[in-house]
């Protein structure tokens, strides 16, 4: 019996030769590297042909980089604090020529003294403020560098008054609560979505002026967002509404593919 | 007698590999970003030699009018490209590697007569480890731009929130033009890197995927040394 089982035993194996050895090792390599270079070219097809997102307060990015963009965003909303400001500059160093990217819904003249900022209360009390009103409060001048989502900047100065001081005056505490602000252009043909953290940063303003003399039209005339904790997309020119929500607001470069967050 | 002599940890391979299509990616990206505002060139006393980059170049590789898709590819893949090489440079610290990697105080004067000797200009070649000086610099400085990257690319990316990194890059400017040097930095490295594993030969391009070398390893007391033939330069005629 004894016998029976130790025929069954293996036999001592013998050592491989140095060519079987490398011939093994080469093959689990090898086929490892393609096996592996294999999979990671069909991921890479996967994602790069990955359906465009359904259309929601976002759209135009391929679904899994809008889940990863969203990511990032909770990622980088850790470091974001009120303490880290935007490098300011003297006046002196603030452009002339103010760059001018585009115009979308802030096209043509607007009668100034008809226009009117509407604030939405989370009452439902909707805020009628006019240029004068906003005018009224402390201002607060800025010259720091504007950065466009493009990858140009350039050091601007702008006046108006900060948003949180507005939002005191206003009395909105309650409505800051809430995760977030929106700003829309009178024909709506604009419009921003800003996380309530970068709006009220003490940098933030709703600005009248720039280079110390009133918006013209192509800047925003009478009053636009200056965000600097934000690329350019978001420093909505000419606001007509300012609303507040827990739920994204409607942005515009948003619905194109970019980043809803899109912060410094 | 042929010998199997270990040459590179599977670690070092994985985050090697690993790194190529994800370094790949980032280049390709960074291209549709840069393309929004391509106001890199070359000039000198008023003449520009190159502009970054061509239009036939753009049209090639389908760049234009791409900035949001390239934005969305680029910080998707920069966690990969951090991660794996945070992942490789731990390695390289905690197992010792890094003794074989970084340079010595000889390797900078070494790495001119490697140079010399690739170049067919010198015969002899300094004697070496596992790499030679020229490929202790090259290796190690990867690593060293590599970081720079991800500090430089972190700088233009939250310029509010990383305003140190920013200040230490030069700001804002300045780190936008590093980021970019450095890409430039790693396409030159490639064709170099290539070329000069091509002409290394399989052995040595095995050893990245497989781990090791073969060798000839003659017992040391069979060798004669044969004078080489003395019809040898007639031979070539």
């Amino acid at each position: 019996m004894k016998k029976i089982f130790s025929k069954k035993q293996k036999a001592p194996k013998k050592p491989l030769t140095i060519e079987q050895k490398i011939s093994r090792r080469n093959f689990l390599s090898f086929g490892t590297f393609i096996v592996a270079g294999s999979v990671a070219y069909g991921g890479w097809k996967w994602l790069y042909n990955s359906p465009e997102e359904a259309r929601t307060v976002t759209a135009g990015a391929r679904a899994p980089l809008r889940r990863a963009l969203n990511k990032t965003e909770l990622a980088f909303r850790r470091v974001f604090s009120n303490n880290n400001l935007v490098k300011t500059y003297p006046k002196e160093m603030a452009a002339k020529n103010v760059r001018h990217n585009s115009d979308i819904g802030s096209e043509g003249k607007i009668d100034i003294d008809a226009w009117k900022l509407q604030v939405k209360k989370h009452s439902g009390e909707v805020l009628q403020i006019s240029l004068d009103d906003i005018k009224a409060l402390p201002k607060t001048d800025i010259v720091y560098d504007f950065k466009c989502v493009e990858g140009w900047d350039q050091i601007s100065h702008w006046g108006g008054v900060k948003f949180i001081d507005f939002i005191n005056h206003y009395k909105l505490d309650a409505e800051t609560q809430l995760q977030y602000v929106g700003l829309a252009t009178p024909d709506e043909e604009y419009y921003v979505g800003i996380d309530m953290p970068s709006a009220m940063h003490p940098q933030t303003l709703l600005a009248y002026e720039v280079n110390e003399g009133p918006l013209p039209p192509k800047h925003g005339a009478p009053l636009r967002l200056i965000i600097p904790v934000k690329y350019g997309i978001k420093n909505l020119k000419r606001i007509g509404t300012i609303s507040f929500s827990d739920n994204r607001p409607p942005d515009y470069w948003a619905e194109q593919g970019y980043d809803y967050y899109s912060g410094l | 007698m042929k010998v199997i002599k270990e040459k590179h940890p599977l670690v070092m391979r994985w985050t090697h590999w690993v790194n190529f299509p994800i370094l790949a990616i980032m280049i390709w990206s960074g291209m549709l970003i840069y393309w929004a505002n391509d106001e890199y060139r070359i000039t000198l006393f008023g003449h520009t030699f190159f502009s970054f980059f061509p239009d036939w170049f753009y049209n090639a590789l389908h760049i234009p009018h791409r900035l949001s898709e390239g934005m969305a590819f680029h910080f998707l893949f920069m966690w990969f490209f951090t991660l794996n090489g945070i992942f490789y440079v731990l390695y390289t610290i905690l197992s010792g590697e890094w003794r074989e990697l970084l340079p010595q105080k000889k390797s900078f004067k070494e790495a001119w007569l490697v140079l010399l000797h690739d170049l067919h200009i010198r015969k002899m070649a300094p004697p070496q480890n596992k790499y030679n000086a020229a490929q202790r610099i090259a290796y190690t400085a990867i690593i060293v731009m590599g970081i720079g990257s991800v500090i430089t690319g972190l700088a233009i990316y939250k310029p509010v929130q990383f305003y140190y990194l920013t200040w230490l890059c030069g700001g804002y400017h300045f780190a936008r033009i590093l980021h970019f040097a450095l890409t430039i930095g790693y396409v030159l490295f490639f064709v170099i890197h290539v070329v000069q594993v091509m002409l290394a030969g399989w052995n040595n391009f095995r050893s990245v995927i497989s781990g090791f070398e073969v060798v000839n390893e003659a017992p040391k007391h069979i060798i004669d040394i044969t004078p080489p033939p003395p019809s040898d330069e007639k031979n070539i005629q």
